[in-house]
């Protein structure tokens, strides 16, 4: 890129010396200097204001008042008891699946199967857990999830192998390999795996022992998804698998270059992604649902795109956006009860949040020229 | 002679198909049409939503978003066909939406820069999420978009009645395919399209205006996922249902990716989509194998996935697609 290095003449040179053109300007102190270092948190945190904005304007529409609606969805996704367990009961998971994402988008791949993984990795745990009713409570538990993080890992190992093997672009495997796994769950509940004597189509309940219960208001899974993404992160940022990751993310010709196999870290971060996803299910299963039933847990994968992107595909940065999407969502019922909201509405506050973190040009318009230059995330049909 | 053996292959298959297809006829003429008409019905919103993905690649542009383009349309067109009782209000309302949504594509990642693949997920969500909030149960229509015969074409044995006897959206499909393959191969506007979808800067430095160019196409291409939605609201059926588009829009994505970027051959693959799901339903309700529904439901994903893995590494997608193009940074 020729342009670049002849940097266009600086119209007051003494306030702009040529040097600043080249790197990053060293910003300025104060709380200017402090917002923009932490632009990553300021940009969803203008960009959720936004939201709720044109949020209110679609409540109001429907003839609610706005401060009323949001009173309703705030109170009762964490200013209750019972509200603030059902936040972090749906958080859990979906760190997990915001994981799941937010991987592979550090190796260029976009997975968009995490929800076939989850359903995977729920049923397995489902089945595990009622097959195994009479083994102690420690055993079913470790074996279900296991048996779930194996069940998400080979879903997900699928697209994968087509990826490294055939070169077919997972967006478009992982959506298949969703709608493939929607129709081969409903036929295993529908037939081998049906409760007897049941109209609707369900696994029967698992073990009692093995319900996975909450601590005080926090359900057991909520501390391991957090020590897990704090792990992820530190696993990216110290490890050589971490590292071998982020090139073949960053540059894939310099990643080969280097010796780095390019197609075996596809194949792990896919591995790895299934894993975080079917593990979700299990911790799903055995701490929520107690059973495989279609149409619970409906929403849980696809959420975790919408994390993973509003995370900027960091680890931890998934903990928040996962709790904010859980309170949202657990709010959301809440509101349509108690006044007639739809609870879409919820994807309306996301999609608009999720629009400004990823249009770089906001950025832009708050930091100027200090803004933080966000590369592509994702990669063409090709490579 | 030298057109011909450049597309050999593509032809001899193109002959055996049609060659198969009329030996089906002369054995049992009943079936033969009613399961390729099954085919072409199932076929029309994949056609129109790959020739959507076809517009936008070729230029440069990577549409996640068909789906939810697709979805707005057949919202806004069954609704405004409700409130106003007429059908072709619908379908323009649900042109225009899907322009709308088009635009908004077009201008988030060509004029602002943003991921396309993010931007299409976004468009997803929203159409999801409006379609949803302002979705009325109740609401029907007494009739679908009524059937038209053209004269003489429709009294050709076999794909007469199939393809010149059917709804307006479903003919206007096949011309939008016939047009939009001569156009992008026969005409100034096609060769810039691929130009600004193969090489941008070298567009840019022969005088073709990239970002104008990418706009037009991808807004445009928005306006045939629009009528895409329609055909499914107002042509298929009479009624709208939450996420109807069920999946089509990623189904159109392996169909252009299979019909390697051209319309006419995403016209084929759509149509062999449409036969192996006519086929399998066949198979079903005749009793020859008896698979469970779940299984029929999900063979064309199957086979969406089979025929990538053959098809990819042989076709190659237009070069610049995914990236944006901002001038003065050529690569």
């Amino acid at each position: 890129m020729p342009d670049k290095d002849v940097a266009p003449p600086p119209a007051t040179p003494a306030a702009a010396p040529a040097v600043l053109e080249r790197g990053a300007p060293p910003t300025p102190g104060g709380l200017w200097g402090a917002l923009i270092r932490y632009q990553a948190i300021v940009v969803p945190v203008v960009g959720l204001v936004v939201a709720f904005v044109v949020g209110a304007l679609l409540i109001r529409q429907q003839g609610v008042n706005p401060t009323y609606a949001y009173k309703t969805l705030f109170q009762s996704a964490l200013f209750t008891r019972d509200g603030l367990n059902q936040t972090l009961q749906r958080t859990t998971p979906l760190i997990f699946t915001g994981l799941a994402v937010a991987v592979p988008l550090r190796v260029g791949l976009f997975n968009i199967g995490a929800q076939g993984q989850f359903i995977f990795g729920a049923l397995a745990a489902a089945v595990v857990g009622y097959k195994l009713h009479s083994a102690p409570g420690i055993v079913i538990i470790l074996v279900a999830l296991l048996c779930g993080l194996l069940a998400g890992a080979m879903w997900a190992s699928i697209a994968g192998f087509l990826k490294t093997s055939r070169g077919v672009h997972e967006v478009i495997s992982t959506i298949m390999l969703n709608s493939i796994a929607v129709n081969i769950i409903d036929y295993l509940i529908n037939n081998p795996f049906k409760e007897k004597g049941q109209a609707i189509p369900r696994t029967p309940q698992i073990a009692p022992q093995a319900f996975l219960n909450d601590m005080g208001i926090v359900p057991i899974g909520f501390p391991i998804a957090v020590i897990l993404a704090v792990g992820t992160a530190w696993m990216l940022r110290r490890t050589t698998l971490g590292f071998q990751f982020e090139t073949v993310g960053r540059n894939k010709a310099a990643a080969g270059y280097a010796g780095i196999k390019i197609n075996k870290m596809i194949l792990l971060a896919m591995a790895l992604a299934g894993a975080f996803a079917g593990l979700a299910g299990g911790i799903e299963t055995l701490g929520d649902i107690h059973r495989y039933e279609s149409g619970f847990n409906a929403n849980l994968g696809f959420d975790g795109i919408t994390i993973a992107l509003l995370a900027r595909s960091n680890p931890v940065a998934t903990i928040p956006a996962a709790f904010l999407v859980g309170a949202l969502r657990a709010g959301a019922s809440a509101l349509q009860f108690d006044t007639g909201i739809q609870p879409e509405v919820v994807d309306m506050l996301l999609a608009i949040t999720l629009l400004f973190v990823s249009l770089p040009l906001v950025a832009k318009l708050i930091f100027r020229r200090y803004a933080a230059k966000g590369s592509a995330l994702t990669s063409g049909w090709g490579s | 002679m030298a057109w011909f053996s450049r597309n050999r292959s593509v032809t001899l298959t193109a002959v055996a198909i049609i060659v198969a297809a009329y030996v089906f006829y002369a054995i049992n003429q009943r079936v033969a049409v009613s399961m390729i008409d099954f085919a072409w019905s199932f076929a029309v919103p994949l056609v129109l939503a790959a020739c959507v993905g076809v517009m936008g690649e070729r230029s440069g542009v990577i549409n996640i978003g068909i789906e939810g383009q697709m979805l707005v349309g057949a919202f806004s067109g069954f609704f405004t066909a409700a409130a106003t009782q007429s059908l072709w209000a619908g379908v323009i309302a649900g042109v225009l939406s899907g322009m709308l949504m088009g635009a908004f594509l077009a201008w988030t990642t060509v004029k602002w820069q943003m991921d396309q693949i993010i931007a299409g997920v976004v468009i997803n969500i929203i159409a999801t999420g409006l379609t949803s909030f302002y979705y009325k149960s109740g609401q029907s229509l007494t009739h679908v978009m009524p059937n038209i015969d053209i004269p003489l074409l429709s009294k050709i044995p076999l794909i007469g009645p199939v393809f010149f006897e059917g709804g307006p959206i479903a003919l206007t499909t096949l011309v939008i395919v016939a047009i939009l393959h001569f156009a992008l191969f026969r005409t100034r506007w096609g060769l810039r399209t691929r130009a600004v979808g193969e090489y941008p800067s070298a567009a840019d430095t022969a005088g073709i205006n990239v970002i104008a160019m990418r706009l037009l196409n991808v807004t445009i291409a928005g306006g045939l996922a629009g009528l895409a939605g329609a055909y499914l609201s107002m042509e298929a059926t009479p009624t709208f249902e939450r996420g109807m588009t069920a999946g089509r829009g990623f189904l159109a994505l392996a169909i252009m990716i299979f019909g390697a970027w051209r319309p006419l051959r995403a016209f084929a693959a759509a149509l062999f989509f449409g036969f192996t799901s006519a086929l399998a339903s066949q198979l079903q309700a005749s009793n020859i194998v008896s698979l469970p529904q779940q299984f029929i439901n999900l063979l064309p994903y199957v086979l969406t996935l089979v025929v990538l893995a053959a098809a990819a590494g042989r076709v190659r997608p237009p070069a610049a697609a995914g990236q944006p193009f901002v001038k003065g940074e050529g690569s």
